[in-house]
């Protein structure tokens, strides 16, 4: 082979020409990247999981400052929240079953599992929206103090990230029924499924640090 | 006739004809400009038909190295608002003594240093950072593009939206007067009941998003994209300080929009988290934004140090010193930046302990840079140094940051802070540290990537007269303003009473003169580079004697970076490439899988500005609608599964072939 | 060529099943093997622990059972955070394999971010609410 005309920016003397050993620089077949989806997904949820520590430090901080209203101990309806969480926990578990049904492939029951998920969590936000508004019938709503509004915001984003997640679940939903579950509609259910599972985690934080410490004495 | 006035208050909330500020004279001409500018520069783009062009090539252009250069237009732009802001200041401050009110009151004196802070920080320097890294970043690792194309895209244009949100605070109301953290209870309803702090969270709300994603977007792909071989102790050092500024942009930026949106609920809700009463709490607002603005701080600095390490190698031509404890540093930076945000508020009262705590961690996290600067030094020594413009601009930041940095060190001792805190002498050093490190950085890697992004390099003569007027200009513009700090003076006056501090303000405003030359001279130095740009041309695409990949590719590279997969050996892999006879492949080039363009990014971003602005002005109808159709053309869009296509291999062979020759006839 | 290239012997799936770049089209492996195999019996116990880790700080809380409720909440902020646990790894199949380990480091990271945020912010605002506030914390709860 000839000098080397595309070796750039000549160095003060002529490149040497390749030998047996030069070294292999580039793949010359297909090459294609890790996909980072699901990693992407989780950094997001990282995110997520920061500005919920947001919320709790604040509610952290404000949460005793009752304003001379009505205090956890007079609001907090723990048996309504008990129903709650176990809807809640029920979903993620039924969740999970639609991921077993789809690593067998199955359409049909992983739809079947995920209309119940949707369910469930339509019942929980329902339950949190009966709360928040018996509450504001009461007085207590989220401007009559720091505490109450910390209370307010906090669970109301949880309700939030959930509610979008329902509506995220029909998508997905209508998805599947329409192209089966190619390998992208596959990704997009353990987006979910990490979605929803978070939202489970968060929820332990919130009935724990909210309702039930905010019960006691 | 009510039934009317109702419909009208629904459909403009609180909008009205004075919203448009027709008595101020400098708005009023600041208007006509901009309108004259932008009728000019549609009807350019009419006249000469590139309205299809626009759209295909770069406003739904997925190709990280468009998006890259439009955040990069966008900083630029912003600069010349933000940089006016600032010569409107220093010109009142010069003159306001005693009798003379000077031209600006304070109502509108403190929207512009309001505005400065927002427009420098959100919309000049981290739209820069991020255009460099996003061009660069794949690039350096072999890498087609980022993980996430669509999202890049996205990420774009919300930070865009973002930014004119706030340009259009100008023209219609105002923005707010609080200072660019906009602390309650001041930013609160009672006291900033008009639309000023509105604009101010929703331009921001909308481009944390953007930032957040790109984040997100450029930490998997610097995990997952990386070409075959390339370990992480083998990326180059410029991508080790992406990562890492990435991680803090992902782990920050959460803060924000958590602060941001618990603010946004007391002015719109009524809640009282940060009111006076009720319970609230206004430190918490001051204790939770600083969690996020002193790592916003590193993310801003970060790719500078990035740059320099990249630069200094190149223009010594050796290997940087010490890449492992350059790296270590870096991320031991990373985390200790969260250690330190205490020292933004000495002074509100947290008493010795919590003071003492963070003073010490806020000098401990000044030894990484320390060493940096080392390793650097140490490059250099026994370098063959090259005076080119980005080695200048790197000598100019070691010197400026390093006493940035000592009067950052000082400010961290909490009793010298009660002394010091909130006067000038607080503004001449983060001037100091971010003129010095971030924007001398940023000029240094536009400079040194110019010519891979364009295909040829900037005229040096201009860029020596910018970088000179930087330089003396910034030296005469804020070492003034520690003399001034030192005797007690306070920020964000817009009016004085003591004519003796006249003479220091007097030499500022002509340092702030020397900038604007400066800025000047950078335009024109790409009007003239343009104009040049034949006799500026780089064939080869390393025109530096580089060492990392990017400059294996045509400058500008084709659309898929590299028609191969690198394959990696050694730190520096370009520099490793070129030592060990490699032979650029000319031929059996293969179809390449790339991503198609997309309109939803767009499209989402300017509903979300059209939901800013409806709420902002209490245009709930217009919000309510803007919201559920940003979901909707959000679903729509995932509804589009075929966002790829293949590159074929004849145009490949075509592309590649116009390499060949290009590189034959630059030899001859 | 690394071995992640040399495991592509599945044919080229069709179009859809390819992400740009990043690729999923060779064989279903890729992406599932960040999913490492959820199981019907890793659902149950999670569930089953994930119950009895929640009825208990309920029963705690509602039934009075310890005199002091500075114990009640160490005890179910324990549990809490087993329960979170539990999720982390029988819902979430959290381990140090996947992607690489970049998603613990994340998860670790973030965790140390939480800590610093929440304990941070409640040291430094009780200390200022102690200096600077008009009145004590316990008037501050019933200050109008």
């Amino acid at each position: 082979m000839t000098a080397d005309l595309t070796v750039p920016f000549p160095s003060g003397r002529a490149p040497a020409p390749p030998t047996v050993e030069a070294p292999r620089f580039y793949s010359t077949e297909e090459h294609h990247a890790e996909n980072g989806t699901l990693l992407g997904f989780w950094l997001y949820l990282m995110s997520d999981c920061l500005v919920f520590a947001c919320l709790f430090a604040a509610y952290g901080v404000l949460g005793r400052s009752y304003a001379a209203g009505p205090t956890g101990t007079d609001l907090f309806d723990l048996p309504l929240v008990a129903v709650n969480t176990s809807l809640l926990l029920l979903s993620s578990i039924t969740y999970g079953f639609a991921v077993l049904e789809m690593q067998r492939k199955k359409t049909g029951p992983v739809l079947a599992w995920l209309a119940v998920t949707g369910l469930l969590g339509a019942g929980f936000i329902g339950l949190e929206l009966f709360e928040f508004v018996h509450l504001i019938h009461e007085g207590a709503g989220p401007q009559r103090s720091a505490f109450l509004s910390s209370f307010f915001t906090l669970v109301g984003t949880h309700g939030l990230h959930v509610s979008f997640g329902i509506i995220w679940l029909v998508v997905l939903m209508v998805q599947v029924a329409q192209k089966g579950l190619i390998g992208e509609n596959r990704r997009r259910l353990m987006c979910l499924s990490m979605f929803w599972h978070f939202l489970d985690v968060v929820w332990i934080g919130v009935f724990t640090f909210v309702y039930l410490m905010g019960s006691l004495k | 006739m009510t039934a009317s006035d109702d419909l009208t208050k629904l459909i403009f909330g609180r909008l009205t004809w004075d919203a448009i500020p027709l008595h101020e004279p400098i708005l009023l001409a600041t208007f006509i400009g901009v309108a004259l500018g932008g009728v000019a520069i549609l009807g350019a783009i009419t006249r000469f038909g590139l309205w299809g062009t626009l759209w295909r090539d770069w406003i739904t252009s997925i190709d990280h190295k468009k998006i890259g250069i439009m955040y990069i237009i966008l900083g630029l732009v912003m600069l010349l608002r933000g940089f006016s802001d600032a010569i409107m200041m220093r010109a009142q401050q010069a003159f306001a003594f005693g009798a003379e009110p000077g031209f600006l009151p304070p109502h509108h004196y403190d929207q512009i240093f309001t505005a400065h802070g927002v427009i420098m920080i959100f919309f000049v320097a981290m739209p820069l950072v991020t255009g460099l890294m996003n061009f660069v970043v794949p690039l350096q690792i072999g890498a087609r593009d980022v993980s996430f194309p669509f999202l890049n895209n996205f990420s774009f244009w919300m930070t865009a939206f973002g930014a004119g949100l706030t340009m259009a605070s100008l023209f219609v109301g105002e923005f707010a007067r609080t200072g660019w953290l906009a602390y309650p209870p001041l930013s609160g309803i009672a006291f900033s009941p008009d639309v000023g702090v509105d604009y101010y969270i929703w331009s921001l709300q909308i481009a944390g998003v953007g930032t957040l994603l790109s984040g997100v977007n450029l930490i998997a792909t610097i995990v997952k994209m990386r070409a075959p071989g390339m370990t992480l102790m083998k990326m180059p050092i410029f991508t080790w300080t992406a990562l890492c500024t990435n991680v803090l942009i992902v782990a920050a930026f959460p803060v924000l929009t958590a602060v941001l949106a618990m603010l946004s609920l007391d002015r719109y809700v009524g809640t009282n988290f940060f009111t006076n009463d009720l319970g609230g709490n206004a430190m918490m607002y001051v204790n939770l934004i600083w969690i996020w603005g002193h790592p916003e701080v590193y993310i801003l600095i970060l790719p500078a140090f990035g740059i320099f390490s990249e630069v200094v190698s190149t223009f010594c031509g050796k290997k940087l010193f010490g890449y492992a404890s350059m790296v270590y540093a870096t991320v031991v930076i990373t985390i200790l930046s969260y250690l330190v945000w205490l020292h933004h508020f000495f002074t509100m009262g947290s008493g010795a302990s919590v003071n003492s705590f963070f003073g010490i961690t806020t000098m401990i996290i000044s030894i990484p840079t320390g060493a940096k600067i080392f390793n650097w030094l140490f490059t250099m020594y026994r370098g063959r140094i090259r005076f080119e413009l980005p080695m200048m601009w790197t000598i100019g930041f070691m010197i400026t940051f390093v006493i940035g940095g000592m009067t950052g060190v000082l400010l961290a001792v909490p009793p010298a802070d009660f002394v010091l805190h909130n006067s000038l002498f607080l503004i001449a050093h983060f001037h100091n540290v971010i003129i010095g490190g971030v924007l001398f950085g940023l000029l240094a890697g536009i400079t040194y990537w110019f010519p891979k992004a364009f295909g040829y390099k900037l005229d040096p003569f201009w860029g020596k007269c910018s970088f000179w007027f930087w330089v003396i200009g910034f030296y005469f513009a804020f070492m003034p303003l520690y003399v001034l700090g030192l005797m007690g003076v306070t920020r964000r006056m817009s009016h004085f009473e003591d004519p003796s501090l006249q003479i220091w303000f007097v030499i500022a405003a002509f340092g702030a003169a020397l900038i604007a030359l400066g800025i000047a001279c950078f335009i024109i130095q790409l009007v003239v580079s343009f104009i040049r740009r034949e006799s500026l041309r780089d064939t080869t695409g390393d025109p530096w004697n580089g060492r990392t990949l990017e400059w294996s590719t045509a400058s500008p590279p084709p659309a898929y970076n590299f028609a191969f997969t690198p394959l990696i050996r050694d730190n520096d892999a370009w520099h490793d490439m070129k030592a060990n006879q490699y032979a650029r492949p000319k031929e059996g080039f293969i179809p390449i899988h790339m991503p198609s363009n997309t309109w939803a990014g767009f499209v989402i971003a300017a509903l979300s500005a059209v939901c800013g602005f409806a709420l902002i002005w209490h245009m709930w109808l217009l919000a309510v609608v803007g919201f559920v159709a940003m979901v909707g053309a959000t679903i729509v869009h995932t509804f589009n599964y075929k966002r790829d296509f293949y590159i074929p291999a004849d145009e490949i062979v075509r592309i590649e072939g116009d390499r060949t020759r290009l590189l034959a006839a630059g030899l001859v | 060529m690394t071995a992640h290239d040399q495991a592509h012997t599945t044919p080229r799936m069709d179009a859809l099943d390819h992400s740009p770049l990043g690729g999923d089209g060779h064989g279903h492996d890729h992406g599932e093997e960040a999913i490492s195999h959820s199981t019907f019996k890793g659902y149950m116990t999670g569930f089953v622990l994930a119950i009895v880790l929640t009825a208990i700080p309920f029963y705690l809380v509602m039934g009075k059972v310890f005199d002091k409720s500075s114990t009640t909440a160490i005890v179910i902020l324990a549990f809490a955070a087993v329960q979170i646990v539990v999720h982390m790894i029988y819902f979430l199949h959290m381990n140090t394999k996947s992607e690489g380990g970049w998603t613990l480091l994340a998860l670790i990271f973030t965790l140390v971010l939480v800590v610093i945020t929440l304990s941070g912010s409640l040291w430094v605002m009780y200390h200022l609410n102690h200096n600077m506030m008009p009145t004590t914390t316990h008037d501050m709860r019933n200050m109008p």
